[in-house]
């Protein structure tokens, strides 16, 4: 309230119904944006060693990051992509129900006191090059090669009221349903099983499962301890 | 449920009070002892278990909460109860902390309300105190590790100054105070 100059809760509620851009605010001040470049780099590890492979044996693969907020799993899997040449054949499309993040997904700066702990995280998650070669210091922030962009659709997308649209080779939504409920993540469960094409692959948060999800039996697991899935039917 | 928070010098303190603690105590105890983001999976959970025969795990997000068993704060996740259930953050850290006790705690105080025992052990910093307050508004039960019986005083200290707890004992004796409390009496 004080951000928009406003005094009570009403006139924050009115504000927030006719004017599109308060409505932005409030969502990107509600909604949860925490992530971290090469998060669990043990993860990227499996997806390096288990997925890069499945995706080798297609002419062309479409990536969907669901939930990506400002960014930074998307140039993840992009550096990921583009050290195993897969960058050509690879599309990612990176969604979130906020235009605010998906506006800062698409600049690509990332703050310069991170790049530490993400240059750790990525040696650990079996990088082959130097972290330092994928951005340029700019002020307080690290802009990461415009290269690495190139094959990323952001788009705009609401996980608890929108379509499937379109079909995946791999779906990444890590430590998004956490914040959502038992009904709420069933329905994600099945737009997710529905984007998925056969033998595509599900990516969940270390401490996400997709047992107890409705389509528990279309899946087999690829790497237990990494909540890498693989969708069978 | 018992709800403990831990910090530096935690796994000595948390070992020696489930050594003490009868097979008969029923409610599901969960801890959330600060550690690093790059922590080894699984390590903290298996030095406890070789304390305990009930199950010692790391909670998936929406697991049911049972009783009988050790529930263990993740490494970077923050851990929350919900009726039932456990839930999971990856939000800012509170006060340095990821896991934060005061985040735990104050869902175990929602929660469980005067069915929750919180309690907060050796660490050197300051986080606990404000979930054990929560934990005493809502009408829990609060013991805070004796000061000068911990490896590090000032997480008790904090935790004594805000919530004026209903027991205050060494590790051994918070096992025995749980024993008399919880043995029969599923909470």
């Amino acid at each position: 309230m004080e951000g928009e100059g406003v005094e009570t809760v009403s006139a924050l509620q009115a504000l927030t119904l006719h004017d599109p851009h308060v409505m932005e605010r409030l969502l990107l001040d509600l909604s949860v944006n925490v992530t971290a470049m090469f998060r669990d780099p043990t993860f990227f590890l499996a997806f390096r060693q288990q997925v890069i492979p499945l995706l080798r044996t297609y002419p062309f693969s479409r990536i969907w990051v669901a939930g990506c907020s400002t960014g930074e799993e998307v140039y993840s899997l992009a550096i990921v992509l583009a050290e195993e040449g897969l960058s050509e054949r690879t599309r990612i499309y990176a969604t979130d129900v906020n235009e605010a993040v998906l506006d800062r997904a698409r600049l690509g700066v990332f703050p310069l006191g991170k790049m530490q702990e993400y240059t750790h995280n990525y040696i650990r998650a079996g990088g082959t090059s130097a972290f330092s070669t994928y951005y340029v210091a700019r002020y307080d922030g690290a802009q990461f090669a415009r290269s690495l962009a190139n094959g990323v659709v952001f788009a705009r997308h609401n996980l608890v009221s929108d379509a499937a649209f379109n079909e995946f080779n791999v779906i990444t939504c890590r430590n998004v349903m956490i914040y959502f409920d038992k009904p709420l993540q069933d329905r994600v469960h099945r737009l997710f099983y529905e984007s998925l094409a056969v033998f595509g692959v599900l990516a969940l948060g270390q401490k996400e499962t997709i047992g107890r999800s409705p389509h528990e039996a279309a899946f087999e697991e690829l790497a237990v301890d990494e909540r890498l899935y693989r969708k069978i039917r | 449920m018992i709800a403990i928070g831990a910090s530096w010098g935690g796994l000595n303190a948390v070992s020696t009070l489930l050594d003490g603690l009868s097979a008969d105590v029923d409610p599901p105890i969960v801890l959330a002892q600060h550690r690093g983001p790059g922590s080894s999976r699984g390590t903290l959970e298996a030095l406890l278990q070789m304390h305990v025969e009930r199950p010692v795990s790391a909670p998936d997000d929406k697991e049911p909460i049972e009783p009988r068993h050790v529930y263990v704060a993740p490494a970077d996740y923050h851990l929350l109860v919900e009726h039932g259930h456990f839930s999971l953050s990856v939000e800012a850290r509170v006060q340095f902390a990821r896991p934060s006790i005061d985040v735990l705690f104050e869902s175990v105080a929602a929660v469980y309300a005067e069915r929750a025992i919180g309690i907060v052990l050796t660490g050197a910093n300051a986080d606990g105190a404000l979930g054990l307050q929560a934990i005493k508004r809502a009408g829990g039960v609060t013991v805070v590790q004796e000061p000068g019986s911990a490896a590090q005083r000032s997480m008790p200290d904090a935790a004594l100054a805000a919530a004026r707890p209903d027991a205050v004992l060494p590790v051994e004796e918070i096992s025995r105070f749980l024993n008399e409390l919880c043995v029969g009496a599923p909470r």
